[in-house]
């Protein structure tokens, strides 16, 4: 029976390592779901959502040539596959300054307890090795309105952290 | 009136470029009512455009005060729009009938300046800005068989254009 699977494959960064991870899925049989690739700090990483007609060990067995061959390693959990039903992000938060221990639980921290409900949220360390810079991008719901958020931002910015709020507001046409 | 069902992507449809309008007749007056009851019936929609519901002429409709608190000209019906000037560059969200459950992020002008003809022929020009400026771009779009999908930006690149952007220039 066809059952969705979250795929996790990480290893040193290549070239056309998508490419064939796909490739031995589709030869698999597999059908493929939502995914999300970055490249980490030099590292390859993909989750993908993954349908296979089998259990956890062989989808592994199935990708384990590419695996093996690009130096990856690979994790595989079964999960509720949910497509087709989006949550739409009202919010977008920026960050940004010099990089230091603890800005992410603490901008994190403070905008949950507002009521922000984080959808994505991607991370960057740029600048120089001496002079590291911190970037963060979060998408949310603001469960509790966008004052609230606002409000903390606010108290953190008193605090020294460069943030921004921006409202998402999409068009719909 | 009626309202007419809403074609999906990836119907060919909506990769035409649609034919302008030259009867400024009850028949076109009618379909703009058709498009006007549909766009109306679908819950949070500003805009709507003829080849959306398979109809292969230059009409669209757009209405951001539909939209709480943004600046707007009301319910304005665009035949044959053009858009003869822009001006700065904004990155944000849409959403389309057409492609459901998916938003994503596109760059459009801030401002533009748009020539068009209203349901009886008369050209009239507008000039719009931010939100419904976006609408207006979204829908000419699809007269060209474009959909906000050939124009997405990665969410990432959101971070660093902002509305400041033109006050540098």
């Amino acid at each position: 029976m066809n059952q969705w699977f979250m795929l996790t494959v990480v290893g040193k960064d290549k070239p056309a390592i998508v490419a064939h991870v796909a490739a031995a899925l589709f030869e698999g049989d597999c059908h493929l779901g939502e995914a999300s690739m970055l490249r980490i700090g030099g590292n390859f990483t993909i989750m993908m959502m993954v349908k296979h007609d089998g259990n956890e060990k062989s989808l592994l067995v199935l990708i384990e040539p590419v695996t093996q061959s690009l130096g990856l390693r690979a994790h595989v959990d079964r999960i509720d596959g949910e497509l087709h039903h989006h949550v739409e992000p009202d919010v977008c938060i920026t960050v940004h300054g010099a990089d230091r221990a603890g800005i992410v639980a603490k901008v994190t921290g403070a905008l949950v307890e507002v009521g922000l409900n984080i959808l994505s949220l991607e991370s960057d360390v740029a600048g120089t090795e001496d002079q590291p810079i911190y970037i963060m991008s979060i998408e949310g719901q603001a469960m509790e309105g966008i004052a609230s958020l606002e409000s903390a931002l606010s108290t953190l910015v008193e605090q020294g952290v460069e943030a921004h709020l921006r409202p998402i507001e999409a068009v719909f046409a | 009136m009626a309202v007419l069902d809403i074609r999906l992507y990836p119907d060919a449809c909506l990769k035409q470029r649609a034919n302008a309008v030259e009867c400024f007749d009850g028949e076109l007056r009618t379909l703009v009512a058709d498009l006007d009851e549909t766009m109306q019936s679908a819950p949070g929609c500003v805009g709507i455009a003829a080849p959306q519901l398979g109809i292969d002429l230059r009409i669209i409709i757009v209405d951001a005060s539909l939209r709480k608190g943004v600046e707007n000209h009301g319910r304005q019906v665009l035949i044959n729009p053009e858009i003869i000037s822009w001006d700065s560059y904004v990155i944000g969200r849409e959403g389309c009938l057409s492609v459901p459950d998916f938003t994503g992020n596109v760059m459009r002008a801030e401002t533009v300046t748009v020539d068009a003809l209203d349901v009886n022929g008369q050209s009239q020009q507008f000039e719009f800005e931010d939100f419904e400026a976006r609408v207006v771009q979204h829908e000419i779009d699809h007269l060209d068989g474009l959909l906000f999908l050939d124009r997405l930006v990665s969410r990432r690149s959101d971070l660093f254009v902002r509305k400041n952007y033109k006050n540098k220039r």
